[in-house]
């Protein structure tokens, strides 16, 4: 029998060798004997026993490189030349749904330039629709949720905008309905939501703790940065407006930990800076970062150099989050974190995230669509929630995404977590949803690499720290 | 294992369902390849209760048929069994015996 290689990432961490084994997700420690067999095959593929005679021609004992390479092919780190298995299962037909993200309404009291849903890189297709949600689309949104959540125990609603909290009365009602209704079917819920804080006021954040609703706030940073995008119709910046808003928000919302959003852009790209400013300074548990979604012209839009410089941010402060959960603190550089945890679950997507399958997002209107992005896109619609899902929509939309059809990932060892990154993204760039995000292939693959090498010290230097990430998050 | 160590959760699960199909009847599969030492089944030199008689103590329920092990016992042992050795006294003993399936009938009692 002549053995290959499989799809594998080897790294190293705290001087220790690794694998990363693509498809499974399975990341494995080894011994010398082990490495060594790697290094032998990875040079050409050889018959099984030549294989043997190298390794015992090494210095292994027989019986030894048996056991080795009869373990190498067990977990598929090896395989039989030209045995190649097709990796990932079709989606299933119908998968429970887990996650509802509401947009409460449509409308915004801020006019951030580069917002996907007004900006010119925009796919809403708003005109004629209600701005506002109605209570009776939001009770036909939550019925539909427990509808189709089957028989999961746990379900999430996310409330979304324009800007959220426009609509605070709604959502208010949206939480004492389902609540009830949770409470009928024995399943547990919660809530989350988004918001860009200009609206916050004692009583909310007073409502918003009581009932345990996580809070995210979009904000990109100290006032020069944040205001630099971030301002009002008039032009004026909102960053005076929020800090003592969201400060409040950090003393008095006791229940959830609170994160910052941040998007980055051309002339938002001081990372170190963002994050030391909304951690230390302001008070964020979590910090997280992700660069804009735009065609290559716009002038906000981050060229290659600049994703490289971020990069090299990145890592200098996932080095930093190391060091601390070496010390068993956490950091808040949420970007690691959610990494890290796909990496210790072992992850391996069919597809890049759950929008369409746990998670859809609902607009004012009741119009169904994969994700709160695509909301009011006639063009991405999946039904109305008066009616329910389109299933024939609904398959279209995820074959064109699973990884399969996506040619250019098929020699990617990243693909476990990435499956060729956002619908969205890939719809502003390409205008096709299904598209593999080609242009940021090397930020996927540096980073999976600095993560794993990361989490292989995380793993033999201090691996209680994982328990953080043995529950998987909900979507 | 021995070798790799499993780290994070799927390679755990990975582990578990590979010891799960461990120390399986090595003797009844074909795999193993022209490397790994042959032994006859049910040879007295390797452990396998159940070969020469079964649990009443006749052969009607044994885990292997008997005639599982003619040719083992035949050709490449050296251990005087209840089948006549190729290797001195009956050279031509299977000689008739083209394929087994087929031609066991042609494998004749012997009288020393």
């Amino acid at each position: 029998m002549q053995l290959q290689l499989s799809e594998l990432h080897q790294f190293e961490a705290g001087g220790n060798p690794f694998v990363y084994l693509v498809p499974s997700g399975g990341i494995f420690a080894l011994d010398d004997l082990s490495r060594r067999t790697i290094e032998v095959l990875k040079q050409r593929p050889r018959e099984a026993v030549d294989l043997l005679e190298e390794l015992v021609a090494g210095g292994a004992g027989r019986e030894q490189a048996r056991n080795c390479i009869e373990e190498l092919v067990a977990t598929r780190a090896l395989e039989p030349a030209g045995g190649r298995q097709a990796a990932v299962d079709e989606a299933p037909a119908a998968f429970p749904l887990q996650t509802l993200v509401i947009n409460l309404t449509n409308q915004c009291n801020l006019s951030c330039q580069y917002c996907y849903e007004f900006g010119e890189d925009k796919v809403a297709t708003p005109e004629g629709k209600p701005k506002f949600m109605e209570f009776e689309t939001a009770k036909q949104s939550v019925d539909f949720l427990f509808a189709e959540a089957g028989s999961r125990k746990q379900v999430h609603i996310t409330f979304f905008g324009g800007e959220t909290l426009m609509n605070f009365p709604l959502l208010k009602r949206i939480v004492d309905y389902s609540r009830q209704e949770a409470a009928q079917r024995g399943v547990a819920i919660d809530y989350s939501l988004t918001t860009n804080a200009t609206l916050l006021r004692p009583e909310i954040i007073e409502y918003l703790s009581e009932n345990a609703i996580g809070v995210t706030v979009s904000m990109d940073g100290p006032k020069e940065l944040n205001d630099q995008l971030r301002v009002f119709a008039n032009g004026k910046g909102s960053y005076d407006i929020i800090v003592p808003k969201v400060k409040e928000l950090l003393r008095q919302h006791r229940t959830r930990p609170i994160a910052a959003r941040v998007t980055l852009t051309s002339g938002v790209r001081d990372v170190i800076g963002i994050f030391r400013h909304l951690k230390e300074e302001i008070g964020f548990h979590e910090v997280g970062f992700a660069p804009v979604t735009t065609s290559p012209n716009r002038l906000y839009a981050i060229g290659e150099k600049g994703l490289d410089d971020v990069l090299a941010q990145f890592e200098q402060l996932a080095y930093e989050y190391r060091d601390y959960a070496l010390r068993g603190e956490l950091h808040g550089f949420s970007n690691v974190s959610d990494t890290l945890s796909e990496l210790h679950q072992g992850i391996s997507k069919s597809h890049p995230c759950g929008a369409g399958l746990g998670l859809l997002g609902v607009g004012p209107s009741g119009d169904i669509s994969p994700c709160h992005r695509f909301v009011d896109s006639d063009t991405h619609k999946l039904g109305h929630v008066s009616e329910g899902l389109d299933r024939e929509k609904q398959q279209e939309f995820l074959k064109h995404g699973h990884i399969h059809a996506k040619y250019d990932c098929h020699s990617c060892w990243a693909r476990p977590l990435c499956a060729g990154g956002c619908y969205h993204e890939a719809f502003v760039r390409y205008g096709d949803t299904g598209h593999a995000n080609l242009h940021y292939c090397d930020w996927i693959r540096g980073w999976t690499d600095l993560c794993l090498r990361i989490y292989g010290e995380i793993a033999t230097q201090n691996p209680g720290f994982l328990k953080h990430f043995d529950q998987r998050k909900a979507a | 294992m021995r070798h790799i160590k499993a780290i994070n959760q799927k390679a755990r699960r990975i582990d578990d369902l590979l010891s799960g199909t461990e120390g399986d009847i090595e003797g009844l599969q074909q795999s193993g390849g022209a490397e790994r030492p042959h032994y006859p089944m049910g040879c007295s030199i390797v452990f396998s209760p159940g070969w020469e008689v079964d649990s009443s103590g006749g052969t009607a329920g044994l885990c292997q048929p008997v005639e599982r092990d003619l040719y083992d016992c035949y050709i490449s042992c050296y251990w005087p069994a209840q089948v006549p050795d190729h290797l001195n006294n009956y050279p031509e003993w299977t000689s008739k015996c083209a394929a087994a399936t087929k031609d066991w009938r042609n494998i004749d009692l012997v009288f020393p």
